[in-house]
């Protein structure tokens, strides 16, 4: 085994599968710098994230592949799974081995693989876009804590932009520590540091907008009188909205 | 004043809820000049107890009718809390649902009050105000009262994303039965004016792109189920012809809630009928997506749906001649219609077949319904070689299944 080292980020990815092409390293193993990973046996070889040739690899994969299939390696890569590196790598030296279009040999396990772990990273996206619960600031921001399965606050920014051009807001990933902002210009990375724990409602209460906590209210009420006890089914109800989002979902945390 | 405003929305939200329909699809209304809102992908924000997506803001305006449809709460003769909204406080609603991300949009429908034109006006007030007054992009669906006028009508297509006409009852019989006050009439006519006012906006926006959009995700319909006793073939049949020579984008089943001593109608106790109303659901989507006829579904023969199976299982053994299929040669329509195999592993088993021979294996990764697949198709050495009659395939498949649905009906069952 050769030991890739590189510093967790897509383009230290694309770089790394690069260098592994440049140096011939057979059996890459290749492995995150930020993350424990034991002890490790074998010769290492460290990658710096390097634009060029990240964009060659770019280059190359985008002549093979369909614009949907290139997105699914990001897309993929955000699930930060287990080995997810070594995946997208398997998979990206099969696709340039090969001479016909092989994205959609679903005989291959890898292929299939990326396929379905996109797929679970896309429906994360999608519930990250359905679950978000805007809170109003005395100062008026629309802000909003979240914990995602995967990493998707890059995929979701576009779509909040587009929705909520005329107000400010926040969204923030609590587990990963960072969040984006929207200040009516423009959308922004940032990391702050939360004195408050949100969930507390006192603390709440002090930087709420006075209006705040009677939407909420009213969105509970709402959320109560559209149930029809008559057909009341608990196993469809969580097998859409998992319990683990409930904690940051408003009419989940009814405020009654 | 914020308690009253609970109130209000405690009550008129209760009763708009047994109208289904909640989708907020088919639009494709775009932000305009860094304004509020679009109406592009249909979200569900939340999901009710009972498993249904939360997607609208839905409400009536208010819960006085002068009508009374003995199938509907809001019924005149029904003693209950009434109250109204003013066009004001919808609008506040809606904005502020949909700037914390509860919402896609709104869905306002109403009792009719006074008559159908007012009625109508006040609706379309509300549409028109959140337009022009606040720059909102999000979805509006808007119910068309039977009866309110074409110019009304037309108005309301300006603004609204989507607008309907419930036919309420799969009959004429049961309509004149239970709701002696509205014309059959009164609710085709305005859905053909709708049709043809669509239409004529498509054919303009072919030409002058910027032609301002008319009801963009179209018009939709949905009846009551079981409190009558049509037939699956009868409310099939129906809607087939809704979807063919009116344009629908979507017609919707409800299963009718039991909320009257009425005795025309179901007892107060009689479960929904969930399990058909889903049945009836998935025949519609085979002739929406998987190309069936409803004759396929349906026939005078087999009146009615099997509520033990899925209407596409039961297609399939109805027809076991012709299976099973080379899973390496059928063409893609048929591929489709395998039970086990949706529209999703039909695109992946055409796609990976290019490439290799397919096998149990491989259909099992790509995650097909095995169980119930394998005695509708074969590959080069492999096939579910027990010689099976139709029925008791059904069996075995249906002591391996389980059905969202199941616990829920047995528990109901119980209590009987
Ligand atoms: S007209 Fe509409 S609201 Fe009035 S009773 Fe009939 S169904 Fe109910």
């Amino acid at each position: 085994m050769n030991i890739v080292i590189y510093d967790g980020s897509f383009e230290g990815l694309m770089t790394a599968v690069f260098e592994i092409y440049e140096y011939k390293i057979v059996q890459p193993n290749i492995v995150n710098s930020n993350k424990e990973t034991g002890s490790l046996f074998g010769k290492v070889h460290e990658v710096h994230t390097n634009k060029d040739k990240t964009a060659r690899v770019f280059k190359k994969l985008k002549d093979k592949l369909t614009p949907n299939a290139f997105s699914n390696l990001y897309k993929t890569f955000l699930s930060e799974t287990r080995e997810i590196e070594n995946l997208l790598y398997r998979y990206i030296a099969y696709i340039l081995s090969s001479n016909a279009s092989v994205e959609n040999d679903y005989s291959n396990p890898d292929v299939l693989a990326l396929q379905q772990l996109s797929r679970k990273v896309h429906r994360e996206k999608h519930r990250m876009e359905a679950f978000v619960r805007f809170q109003l600031t005395q100062d008026q921001l629309y802000f909003c804590l979240i914990q995602p399965d995967y990493n998707v606050l890059s995929l979701i920014s576009k779509h909040f932009e587009k929705r909520y051009a005329d107000q400010r807001w926040l969204i923030y990933d609590s587990r990963r520590k960072y969040g984006l902002y929207y200040d009516l210009k423009r959308v922004e990375e940032v990391s702050m540091r939360f004195e408050n724990d949100f969930n507390d409602k006192a603390a709440l209460k002090t930087i709420c907008d006075e209006k705040e906590e009677l939407y909420q209210k009213l969105w509970c009420i709402y959320f109560g009188s559209v149930n029809i006890a008559a057909r009341k089914n608990m196993k469809l109800h969580i097998q859409h909205m998992p319990k683990r989002y409930w904690r940051y979902l408003t009419e989940k945390n009814n405020i009654n | 004043m914020s308690d009253r405003i609970k109130e209000k929305l405690n009550i008129l939200a209760d009763a708009a809820k047994y109208d289904v329909s909640c989708s907020s699809s088919g639009s494709n209304r775009k932000n305009k000049d860094k304004g509020l809102g679009n109406a592009s992908n249909g979200i569900c924000h939340a999901y009710t107890e009972d498993g249904r997506c939360v997607s609208l803001l839905k409400i009536l305006l208010t819960n006085f009718c002068i009508y009374d449809c003995a199938y509907c709460v809001s019924r005149k003769s029904n003693d209950i809390k009434r109250a109204a909204f003013t066009v004001q406080e919808v609008v506040d609603l809606t904005i502020n649902f949909y700037r914390r991300n509860y919402i896609e949009g709104l869905f306002l429908s109403s009792g009719i009050f006074t008559n159908a034109d007012y009625t109508m006006e006040r609706l379309v007030q509300v549409a028109k105000k959140l337009r022009l007054e606040h720059n909102f992009n999000g979805y509006i669906h808007l119910k068309a009262i039977p009866g309110a006028s074409e110019e009304l009508m037309k108005e309301a297509g300006k603004w609204a994303d989507r607008l309907s006409i419930n036919v309420e009852m799969p009959t004429e019989k049961s309509l004149a039965l239970l709701a002696p006050d509205k014309k059959r009439e009164d609710m085709i006519k305005p859905m053909q004016y709708l049709k043809q006012e669509i239409l004529a906006n498509k054919e303009e926006k072919k030409i002058f792109k910027k032609a301002p959009s008319f009801a963009p995700a179209g018009q939709s319909t949905q009846m009551v189920i079981g409190a009558t006793p049509e037939t699956d073939l009868e409310i099939l049949y129906m809607a087939n012809g809704f979807y063919k020579t009116m344009n629908m984008r979507r017609v919707y089943y409800s299963g009718y809630v039991p909320i009257s001593n009425d005795n025309r109608l179901p007892a107060i106790g009689t479960p929904v009928p969930m399990i058909r109303e889903n049945r009836l659901y998935q025949a519609d989507w085979l002739m929406r997506f998987y190309g069936f006829k409803v004759n396929e579904i349906v026939d005078k023969q087999n009146p009615l749906l099997d509520i033990d199976i899925d209407p596409k299982l039961g297609w399939a053994l109805r027809n076991m001649n012709l299976f099973p299929m080379d899973i390496n040669t059928i063409d893609y329509q048929l591929l489709m219609r395998v039970p086990g195999i949706g529209i999703q592993s039909a695109n992946k088993i055409t796609a990976a077949r290019k490439f290799s021979r397919m096998t149990w294996e491989h259909l099992k990764k790509i995650g097909i319904s095995m169980n119930r697949a394998k005695y509708f198709i074969h590959t080069d050495s492999e096939f579910e070689k027990k010689d099976l009659q139709p029925l008791q395939i059904k069996q075995i498949i249906m002591q391996e299944g389980n059905s969202k649905y199941k616990p829920n009906f047995s528990s109901q069952l119980k209590m009987f």
